[in-house]
């Protein structure tokens, strides 16, 4: 008893320590992607919004490949932490893909002059987003915990593989986001204080995402447990009942 | 028994309740009938326009006709429990959703074959030159929607709400199918028509990934 408690509460005074740093970090990197990057030549300030949204959507696309990784797992394993992980990973990819969907508009509108265009990046995106969605509502109308966790696993995994899917055959069709300004070939590159700003804030996003991503998963693990003592309490005290009936 | 036998003789027993009341035939063609008509209705095209956008409105009545048609081949094993007893027959369960695959194929393509000519006549485009190209791309197209939805339907046959459940589940998926299938009909309307192999091969594309995975995940999806 005192060992689980001892236990858990070093864990929770891990994730405090872990969530102070990773909200240091956040905030030097706003300071940084506000004041210290240089402003961009044509776009000017509404440029400085790129540090977000970069790494909101690297975050949330890890966040989506962990939940593909998890739901393939889960069906070869059959483990239900595995589908613990599946639910933690899609919850925060959405999260990360819904901040980029935000951010990105916002930034497309003074530069391209529209809000929004049906390219292949764009469409891909979108695409993703609802099919995550979607894997979340399901689970929500899934009652039956073990079946849940097959079922869901199952559309996650198809979920994915689509993914290349619709990002080639909308690539055939038309696009228009910028090519990859870092690592895209000719022409492409950072000055090096904006590569480094980018840099802090990817870590910055990707700790927040991952903090959050262990909590989810905690909280997942916390109400299956919670429904397996329930399921017995259920049955115990039917059992109980039936007894106290026989008696009678 | 071997897996091809398995599935015929579940096809068998498919085609058979389905034909005894052709329910899910005749809501089906009745469904994009009423979806073809409203759409000239709501857009008042002209023989070019119908060119332009005729294949669009074509393949998103066969996709929604198809995410409403699939629902019931797993939920109607529910009333009375079958699929426990398809599961404890001698047959591999890839033979379970073969089975229903091809049976809702036969569907589609009975109803498509039935609507394809319907709809060149309403809209004015002549389809004489393009049969042979244009039943293959139906053919590629369909099998990628009913492979899905046959997977699908067993996923939300467990879940509540699962009329609703269907079509959320499947149209995001077939969304590049939609894509694909479109351009190839539209190449095949053009003047002259002149199919367009890239589509082609990636509706092919998109129905042997999709075929890969239902076989890998076959007995996961029809377990207990």
């Amino acid at each position: 008893m005192t060992d689980s408690s001892d236990s858990r509460s070093r864990s929770i005074n891990a994730s405090i320590g872990w969530a102070l740093l990773a909200c240091a970090l956040v905030c030097f990197a706003g300071y940084a992607a506000l004041f210290i990057a240089p402003e961009e030549r044509t776009m000017k300030e509404i440029q400085r919004i790129f540090y977000f949204h970069l790494p909101s959507w690297i975050t949330s696309f890890s966040a989506f490949f962990v939940a593909f990784v998890a739901n393939v797992a889960f069906i070869a394993t059959r483990k239900p932490k595995w589908d613990w992980l599946g639910v933690a990973g899609a919850e925060v990819g959405v999260t990360g893909c819904t901040i980029g969907l935000i951010t990105g508009p916002i930034w497309a509108h003074p530069v391209w002059g529209v809000w929004w265009t049906w390219d292949a990046r764009l469409t891909t995106t979108f695409v993703l987003w609802l099919l995550y969605i979607t894997y979340l509502v399901l689970r929500g109308l899934l009652e039956d915990p073990e079946r849940r966790a097959t079922l869901s696993a199952i559309f996650g995994i198809f979920a994915f593989l689509d993914v290349p899917l619709v990002y080639m055959s909308n690539r055939l069709w038309r696009t228009q986001h910028p090519q990859p300004v870092i690592l895209g070939g000719q022409g492409s590159g950072l000055n090096p204080t904006m590569g480094k700003v980018l840099v802090i804030c990817i870590f910055a996003i990707y700790g927040v995402m991952m903090i959050v991503l262990w909590q989810r998963y905690a909280l997942e693990r916390l109400r299956h447990e919670y429904e397996e003592l329930r399921f017995e309490a259920e049955s115990r005290a039917s059992d109980a009942a039936s007894i106290g009936k026989g008696n009678r | 028994m071997s897996t091809a036998h398995a599935a015929r003789i579940l096809l068998g027993k498919e085609l058979r309740l389905e034909f005894r009341t052709r329910e899910l035939l005749t809501t089906t063609v009745i469904f994009v009938l009423v979806v073809v008509v409203l759409f000239s209705y709501a857009f008042d095209p002209t023989s070019t326009e119908s060119r332009r956008y005729g294949p669009g409105l074509l393949w998103i009545a066969f996709l929604f006709a198809g995410s409403l048609m699939l629902n019931p081949s797993f939920a109607r094993e529910q009333s009375n429990d079958t699929l426990d007893a398809l599961r404890m027959a001698p047959v591999s369960s890839f033979a379970i959703l073969l089975g229903k695959m091809l049976a809702n194929f036969i569907y589609m393509a009975i109803a498509e074959i039935i609507l394809v000519p319907v709809f060149g006549i309403l809209y004015n485009i002549s389809l004489s030159g393009v049969v042979g190209r244009l039943i293959l791309v139906l053919a590629l197209g369909t099998l990628g929607l009913v492979v899905t939805g046959t997977v699908f339907s067993a996923v939300s046959a467990h879940a509540r709400m699962r009329e609703l459940l269907l079509p959320l589940l499947l149209l995001p998926i077939l969304a590049p199918l939609l894509i694909a299938a479109v351009e190839a009909t539209s190449s095949l309307l053009a003047d002259p028509p002149e199919l367009d192999v890239t589509w082609v091969a990636f509706l092919a594309g998109f129905d042997t990934v999709f075929l890969t995975a239902s076989w890998l995940l076959c007995d996961y999806l029809v377990e207990e």
